[in-house]
């Protein structure tokens, strides 16, 4: 193994040697894994992936490890869902969920960033890992950190949902909750990340754990046939899934495990929280921070990292982006659901209700095999859609009771 | 009293390994363009033609400047700002 020739910078391609480091020391941009392909090529192919476990790690010459991996060793593969009832409410012939609801162990897509971060910490020989996070992070941090057996410092919002703060407690991490928005956590973290040599798989780390998000791409390839869809709808908060999606697409078409690409990506915000939407509605690459308002959280990132790249990989794929409101996000999560027995976070009912504006507008056509890309569980953000579900019928315990009631139902 | 400026690890190695020195009050372009009289280099990794650099973010007082007056922003004696590479993050 180890395809990694080291790391380079995206902007002005100075070279590094691996180590933990995210930034270039001459123009500040962002480095990134680079691999060796030629060699890469001479190995992988379709018979070697499916003769692998269903897992990430199935496509581990593409991930940026060294040795074996050490940790997620059952993230990843999650099901593509043909979605056909869900397809004729909303206007295509072939639709598909990538459903991260159910990615092992925490629910969302983050335990694939964090597979590769924690193994790749382990590695380097990091005893601590560490994270700034709206509430999936924080889970899969605290959940494979606590079964890799290093120590865990995890940096939420202090305004996050109840829920996610148990959900992380739950694994016993030092949990620290921050007055402020994400940004404020992010922008203290990299101050906290200058002066502890921990782990920050989203700081130092990053070059790492952002390239496990390419496996979400890779499986709906492989999940599709071995080929490519038309359309794909990715949520974006800091714009590094979706810029991870489309390098997974790119990198399978270079290696000749896809013939053809001509995917269009479309990236959904909320529109209380859409820097990335603004750019590419406005035609710029330059992101204006914000400061966020929407219950969907787990997007609210308002100066997001990615969100030059992103716009990039938007408009050099021919796609587009749509945000939407709260009440959109809300009825998008029950469509959802009363469709295709998905239940999603607010960050899935963002990607639903925005593929359907993309769909209305003709940004998306019918006949557009498409993607919609759900990142994690409904069960997380309960608050987010109480009292926007209807109610339970409560009766006495007896067959009378039950038959007016029924009756009551049938007659709706 | 001047006001404090925290410098990123990328940096530091401009600063004889200091994560925070002294500046001047004024603009935000006026303190970089004076740091880099006593740290050279400094300067031009942070700005470009009296811009800030696109993967550059600057707080004063813990708020980002492109809330406030960007590379015009103006600090005082006792303020402090941060300088933190952008592509930090993800939630």
């Amino acid at each position: 193994m180890g395809f990694v020739h080291g790391l380079k910078c995206r902007e002005c391609g100075r070279e590094y040697p691996v180590d933990a480091i995210y930034v270039c020391e001459f123009c500040f941009g962002p480095l990134e894994v680079a691999y060796d392909y030629e060699g890469i090529k001479r190995i992988l192919t379709r018979d070697r992936i499916t003769s692998r476990p269903q897992n990430l790690w199935r496509y581990k010459e593409l991930l940026p490890i060294d040795g074996e991996p050490t940790s997620g060793l059952n993230s990843g593969f999650t099901p593509l869902v043909r979605a056909d009832k869900l397809a004729r409410v909303i206007g295509v012939k072939e639709l598909y969920i990538k459903d991260d609801t159910v990615t092992h162990p925490t629910l969302s897509f983050k335990d694939r960033v964090v597979a590769v971060a924690l193994s790749k910490a382990r590695e380097f020989g990091f005893d601590t890992v560490a994270c700034a996070s709206t509430g999936n992070l924080a889970h899969s941090v605290s959940a494979h950190g606590a079964a890799g057996g290093f120590k865990r410092f995890i940096f939420i919002p202090a305004s996050l949902e109840r829920s996610k703060i148990v959900a992380s407690l739950v694994y016993g991490p030092n949990l620290i909750a921050v007055d402020g928005n994400y940004d404020d956590v992010n922008r203290l973290c990299s101050e906290i990340a200058n002066k502890y040599r921990w782990a920050f798989v989203n700081i130092n780390i990053r070059p790492f754990y952002a390239e496990g998000s390419k496996t979400q791409g890779y499986e709906i390839l492989e999940q599709l046939g071995w080929k490519a869809p038309d359309a794909v709808v990715v949520p974006s908060a800091s714009g590094s899934l979706l810029t991870k999606i489309w390098k997974s697409f790119k990198e399978f078409k270079q290696l000749g495990l896809i013939d053809e690409l001509n995917t269009k990506v479309f990236s959904a915000q909320a529109t209380g929280c859409s820097p990335i939407i603004t750019a590419i509605k406005s035609g710029v690459d330059v992101i204006k921070p914000v400061k966020p308002d929407t219950i969907a959280k787990s997007l609210a990132i308002g100066n997001p990292a990615d969100g030059y790249y992103a716009t990039n990989v938007v408009r050099e794929s021919g796609g587009f982006g749509e945000d939407v409101s709260d009440p959109e996000i809300v009825d998008a999560i029950r469509l959802l659901a009363g469709t295709e027995g998905i239940f999603a976070e607010t960050a899935g009912g963002v990607t639903l209700a925005s593929a359907i504006k993309l769909i209305k507008e003709g940004y998306i056509k019918e006949d557009d095999l498409t993607v919609l890309c759900i990142t994690g569980n409904g069960l997380k953000t309960k608050e987010a859609i109480m009292g926007h579900t209807g109610e339970p019928y409560h009766i006495s315990p007896n067959m009378k009771a039950f038959e007016e009631t029924l009756k009551k139902i049938n007659e709706k | 009293m001047a006001v404090k400026v925290k410098i990123p690890v990328p940096l530091q190695r401009l600063t004889q390994g200091k994560d925070e020195v002294e500046g001047d009050s004024g603009t935000i372009i006026s303190l970089i363009n004076n740091l880099e009289q006593k740290y050279p280099g400094l300067g031009e990794r942070i700005s470009e033609g009296g811009k800030l650099r696109r993967f550059v973010n600057v707080y004063v007082n813990e708020e980002d400047v492109r809330f406030l007056k960007n590379e015009e922003t103006v600090v005082k004696d006792g303020d402090e700002v941060s300088i933190v590479p952008a592509i930090a993050g993800g939630n």
